[in-house]
């Protein structure tokens, strides 16, 4: 009997020293999904309550921080233009010919009508920058095994105090998400998929976002095709490239 | 007779004249604050009416669960189909589509920069429609302050309060920023031509942008869609009656399971105006009731310091072989002239005083600073017939009902102790 029990605490120890640190996962995510550069053509499908829409974008991605995305469907979009510049996040449309600062409350509002909001977009992506995390278990997704991470805010201001985060052990990229408020309330989910070895990384090329408080399908968002580490010229990062 | 009548009321102070003036001060009082409710009522119900939800209001069923927060992605689409076949079944209504929507209107520097920004309440009107009701429900053209109405597209009024706040001047151009039906940002550029005061303080304060709807539907991406369809009764007055009858048709042939398809409310149903109304008719019936009762109570106060005072003048009558029921009614016939009397006096006085501030209004605009309450700033008492009869009525009974009690002592008079009482 003791000797079964000891057998049961031994293999606990064995496991609990293989299951990495929750910050080692998190840097082994960043390390495998982000690149000195991007440059992408995705589509985001937003099942709305009344339709179906498809709106399709390029962005030139710099680090974390800098991003312009300039979007090329449908006709009533094309040539609206947003960059993020740090934390500052500026719209163009070609009929006003004007540039807004996005600030205050307009982040909290929908990008483009989707299940994503501006604030979505100006968050940090890489995770272990803004929460503490731990591995709580091991669980399934899509037949794939994932760490399951528990993170927690490590500031204040960020849209969600805690995340759950399902991680393919083997890939090492989120395959499920779910976003809480700072209360417990669940707020999004995400499901990530379509994982694809891309530029010695993988990538996952499908990701549904669902914001539970609003009714529809979610949004869809698709990656068409995506450059890593291609140079990006400067000027196409700033104010002055907005109305180019 | 009548004069001979009216000098012994007037002559004998203790007897008539005080409690005339009590009735007559009463019913005055009752009169004005009847009015004056009625006035304040009457300014909610047309403010709301007019800026908010008409008389009857045409929303998609989802929309209309959730109107309060403006759901424009909810509209009504095809919303010319729904309005063409109002107008021809009901033709005793004016009906004229409307987008409401919130924003921030940005207003730029030389550079193109954001020079100001604040928020909005937009309210798109048909403006540039031929024979457009809109320009007399809203009243916009004695509203204007400054500029002109809009007479082509692109071309906004605001409100005088935000036009200085943002300080934008008449022909500027300012960038609305809001969200297409689907939930998209939506930019926009307009001229502001002119600013507007409409005397309604949450309206002026809140910012509000009248646009023709062409230009809202282009800017929100709501090619022949509307948020509402309202109906006015011609007279610009609410019949609830008929509204409920319109509503009822509309909604029977409307009937279908679709969160999108067309329904219709009443002016009473939306936006939480029935609490309210029934609220203001329940303080006007509390008005009455409590006057009817402090004034039977004061005249009955009266009767009794007249019966002391008359107390010599009943014995000797009742000494004389008068009957006590004779006394009691001669007492109440004395009350009704009195009542009557008192009555007319204070209605007129009532009703001259409605009258005169029904003219000139009282401006409560420094009171209702933070409210949100749809009252204009500049309140009117309404002068009506309900309102003489409800002063009225109340004064006649309150001093019956005061002698009345009051006259109850003369039966508890003991004919053998009279002599004695009228010794002492």
């Amino acid at each position: 009997m003791i000797r079964a029990r000891l057998v049961i605490v031994l293999v606990g120890l064995l496991v609990a020293f293989q299951r990495p640190s929750g910050e080692e996962v998190l840097r082994q995510i960043d390390r495998n999904m982000f690149a000195e550069t991007r440059i992408v053509v995705s589509e985001m499908i937003i099942h709305g309550r009344r339709e179906t829409r498809t709106v399709v974008a390029r962005s030139w991605q710099r680090g974390t921080t800098d991003a312009l995305t300039e979007y090329l469907a449908p006709a009533r979009e094309r040539g609206t233009k947003m960059l993020k510049l740090s934390d500052n996040l500026w719209t163009y449309t070609p009929s006003t010919d004007r540039i807004i600062l996005i600030s205050g409350n307009m982040l909290r509002q929908s990008l483009m009508g989707s299940d994503l909001s501006y604030e979505d977009m100006m968050e940090d992506p890489r995770l272990e920058h803004s929460y503490a995390a731990t591995v709580s278990g091991t669980d399934t997704v899509d037949g794939r095994k994932c760490w399951l991470l528990d993170l927690t805010a490590n500031r204040e201001g960020l849209a969600y105090h805690t995340r759950r985060v399902w991680v393919d052990t083997e890939r090492l990229v989120p395959l499920r998400e779910d976003l809480y408020a700072k209360g417990g309330r669940l707020l999004k989910t995400m499901r990530l998929g379509n994982v694809t070895a891309l530029g010695g990384r993988w990538l996952p090329k499908h990701v549904l976002y669902k914001d539970v408080l609003k009714e529809g399908e979610g949004t869809e968002f698709v990656i068409d095709s995506v450059e890593f580490d291609a140079p990006i010229a400067d000027y196409l990062l700033s104010k002055a490239a907005l109305r180019k | 007779m009548i004069w001979f009548l009216l000098k012994g009321l007037l002559r004998d102070r203790s007897r008539s004249l005080f409690p005339l003036l009590m009735v007559a001060a009463g019913v005055a009082i009752t009169v004005l604050l009847y009015a004056w409710l009625q006035g304040f009522e009457s300014s909610i119900v047309q403010n709301t009416a007019h800026f908010g939800t008409g008389h009857l209001r045409v929303m998609t069923r989802a929309y209309a669960a959730e109107a309060d927060q403006i759901p424009n992605d909810l509209s009504l689409t095809g919303a010319d189909t729904v309005l063409a076949a109002l107008r021809q079944a009901y033709s005793d209504l004016w009906w004229t589509p409307r987008i409401r929507f919130g924003g921030l209107l940005d207003v730029p520097d030389q550079g193109g920069e954001t020079k100001a920004q604040a928020p909005v309440t937009g309210l798109g009107v048909d403006l540039l429609g031929p024979a457009s009701p809109e320009w007399s429900i809203l009243n916009i053209r004695s509203s204007l302050v400054r500029g002109r109405v809009p007479a082509a597209r692109g071309e906004i009024l605001i409100s005088d309060d935000l036009a200085t706040k943002l300080g934008i001047q008449v022909g500027q151009v300012a960038t609305l920023i809001s969200a297409t039906m689907n939930g998209s940002m939506a930019l926009a550029n307009f001229t502001v031509v002119g600013t507007v005061r409409f005397g309604v303080g949450p309206l002026d304060r809140g910012g509000a942008m009248i646009a023709d709807i062409g230009d809202v539907r282009a800017a929100l991406d709501m090619e022949n869609g509307a948020g509402e369809l309202l109906g006015f009764f011609r007279d610009d007055l609410y019949h609830e009656a008929r509204a409920d009858s319109v509503r009822q048709l509309f909604n029977a042939r409307n009937r279908s399971g679709d969160q999108f398809a067309a329904e219709m409310g009443t002016l009473r149903e939306q936006s939480g105006l029935s609490d309210m109304l029934d609220y203001v008719t329940l303080v006007l019936k509390g008005v009455i009731v409590f006057f009817v009762v402090a004034m039977s109570i004061v005249l009955w106060n009266a009767g009794l310091m007249g019966s002391l005072r008359r107390y010599g003048e009943l014995g000797v009558r009742l000494a004389l072989g008068e009957d006590k029921g004779h006394i009691y009614r001669s007492m109440m016939l004395e009350s009704l002239a009195i009542g009557l009397v008192g009555s007319a006096l204070g209605t007129a006085v009532g009703l001259a005083a409605a009258h005169g501030l029904q003219i000139h209004g009282v401006d409560f605009g420094r009171f209702t600073k933070s409210g949100t309450v749809m009252v204009g700033n500049i309140v009117r008492p309404r002068v009506t017939t309900a309102a003489s009869m409800l002063g009225f009525l109340p004064g006649l009974c309150a001093t019956l009902l005061g002698t009345a009690i009051a006259g109850i002592g003369v039966y508890q008079r003991q004919t053998s102790q009279l002599f004695k009482e009228l010794e002492t």
